[in-house]
């Protein structure tokens, strides 16, 4: 097609619109409505030949796909934070019944008290659901994210649901150039198929019913091995990408600047595309410093980050979300990664930007110089910090 | 706050109604155009009609990281000179910077300091006499696109208007380009005076 100048959800409608969805399901919600707005005007137009389904409210929308996905349907929703939450029950039993459906889930705080910005709190809260999550950094990696994630999810050995996150506002309104490709380009990347378990009137049975104790354990440690094997299709799916497309954002991860780093910062989303201009600026300042951005969440990078990490001294965390009595979420996650290191580098985990409060790059650089100054003293630190 | 190098920001100042965040897209669409890279944003609160709203432009050489709010632009823009009275449009301004202002007077008059440059533009006559109206509010913001495109060059008016015509492809379109023309062509300027 073309390169357009499009805000985050516009391109998330055009994802969808590329990928030849059957079925959308939505319920509309700050700051995701102009998702579902724009795909209603495909559907309307014509454009897209899919059913568009309205409900009531997002335990439905998520109902409506797992019954689509059921059927055979490449489907696809898009929701935030409240209604996200709402979605809990069903998005364990998308995952759990192993249905190929992508979601964009745009980050938004959840209440109370109310706020419309930026946290990643509510996909964080459904990190165990069994759902794949990949964190966005710029409007290109929406649409490259829901591409890919289609052909991941739909990989045989998958088969897990995709959850696509990109923060509230900075990135859901943020208008910058995306490059769409031709759709048939995109369905020989990512072509639809016809699965083996499609519900069929000819020939019915179940899904989903009751199981004895022993094979309920058998599936979920299926369910691990699947999302352990998607490492292997995340690699393939973003190599074969950068193949067709020329474009990379990274497989589980994102690297800048670590070949000869002595420091690192880790870091998503958003967060991630500050990072780089505060190790540009730390670098300017003598300090080797280099970043690397979680792209995948689940599964989690380990394995990624004991390599990329292994040399480093210190490696500054940021997380836009908390687990309350414990600290940030990922660098929990990045320290045990790193756990099985001889020798570990120092990890300080720095909560920020809650409720859509603002972070530049500044702010991630002057956390780092304070790591660099003490982390041969302090080997852990765990703060929530005020800006 | 350092500035990343090489990345103009600008910041729109408006009131709900008139447009201040569709030129900031539309800008960043212009400088696309010409082979730039480039980033539009509003600052979301709680917008309504008549309120004070702000948007930025970020145009760049380069692939644009900064997903941060702006906090020093290199130029603002004011939709509705009224807004003096309640925000402080020149906050942050860099020096040398240019404010440019929708208004009939004579950029001399504005009261502006002198290590700013300010651009006026009379972009609300332009818009009544195009009969440019939305619910019976003036649409100033293609002719402010104009006083932008003759004040900073940081876009050519002739790929303001293309993005405007490629935007709204039929009679819209026309009366909107029509204004960018007639505010770049009757933009007043007044440099800054260096100190």
């Amino acid at each position: 097609m073309s390169t357009e100048i499009l805000n985050g959800n516009h391109t998330a409608a055009y994802a969808a619109f590329l990928c030849d969805v059957d079925v959308v399901a939505a319920y509309p919600i700050t700051p995701q409505t102009p998702v579902v707005e724009l795909i209603a005007e495909f559907v309307e137009s014509g454009r897209l030949k899919a059913r568009f389904i309205r409900v009531e409210s997002e335990h439905s929308a998520m109902s409506v796909c797992v019954g689509a996905a059921f059927a055979g349907a490449r489907t696809f929703t898009a929701t935030a934070s409240q209604g996200l939450a709402l979605m809990h029950e069903v998005l364990h039993w998308a995952a759990g019944a192993r249905l190929p459906i992508v979601m964009c889930n745009v980050n938004r705080a959840l209440g109370s008290p109310w706020s419309i910005w930026a946290d990643y709190s509510d996909s964080a809260a459904q990190r165990d659901t069994g759902w794949l999550q990949v964190y966005c950094k710029d409007n290109q990696e929406i649409l490259d994210s829901v591409i890919q994630g289609y052909r991941i999810s739909e990989d045989s050995r998958v088969l897990l649901p995709v959850m696509v996150c990109y923060e509230g506002f900075i990135l859901s309104h943020t208008y910058m150039p995306v490059h769409l490709p031709p759709r048939e380009e995109i369905l020989d990347y990512a072509p639809k198929k016809k699965p083996s378990w499609a519900l069929n009137f000819d020939a019915p049975y179940t899904h989903g019913n009751l199981v004895l104790p022993v094979h309920f354990q058998h599936l979920r440690r299926q369910m691990h091995e699947a999302m352990q094997m998607a490492r292997k299709v995340i690699v393939e799916a973003v190599d074969e990408f950068r193949k067709r497309f020329g474009r990379f954002h990274g497989a589980l991860v994102e690297t800048y600047q670590m070949e000869d780093a002595e420091h690192a910062i880790v870091s998503i989303g958003s967060l991630g595309a500050e990072s780089f201009l505060a190790v540009d600026l730390l670098r300017e300042e003598g300090l080797r410093v280099g970043a690397v951005r979680v792209r995948f969440y689940r599964p989690f990078p380990s394995e990624e980050l004991r390599q990329l990490l292994k040399e480093v001294h210190s490696v500054t965390v940021f997380d836009r979300f908390a687990s309350y009595g414990k600290g940030g979420m990922l660098s929990v996650e990045v320290r045990d990664a790193l756990f099985e290191l001889k020798d570990p580098p120092a990890v300080h985990g720095y909560v920020v930007g809650l409720g859509g409060v603002d972070v530049p790059y500044t702010v991630l650089a002057d956390f780092v110089r304070r790591t660099v100054k003490d982390y041969a003293k302090v080997k852990r630190r765990e703060e929530v910090i005020m800006l | 706050m350092k500035k990343v190098p090489g990345i103009i920001e600008i910041r729109f100042h408006g009131r709900g109604g008139q447009g201040a965040v569709t030129a900031a897209q539309l800008l960043a669409k212009a400088a696309f155009l010409e082979g730039k890279w480039s980033q539009a944003f509003p600052f979301f609160g709680a917008e309504r009609r008549g309120a004070p709203v702000t948007a930025y432009t970020r145009i760049s050489n380069k692939p644009i990281l900064l997903r941060s709010q702006v906090y020093q632009p290199d130029h603002v823009v004011v939709l509705d000179p009224s807004l003096f009275a309640y925000v402080n449009p020149l906050s942050g301004l860099n020096e040398g910077g240019f404010v440019i202002v929708n208004t009939s007077k004579d950029p001399k008059d504005l009261n502006i300091p002198p290590n700013f440059a300010v651009a006026t533009v009379d972009a609300t006559s332009i818009a009544l006499d195009l009969k440019l109206l939305l619910a019976g509010i003036p649409i100033v913001n293609t002719a402010m696109l104009g006083a932008i495109a003759k004040a900073t060059n940081l876009v050519s008016v002739d790929s303001v208007e293309k993005v405007i015509l490629k935007t709204w492809p039929d009679k819209r379109g026309e009366i909107n380009a029509r204004a960018v023309r007639l505010a770049y062509e009757s933009t007043r300027i007044r440099p800054a005076i260096k100190s």
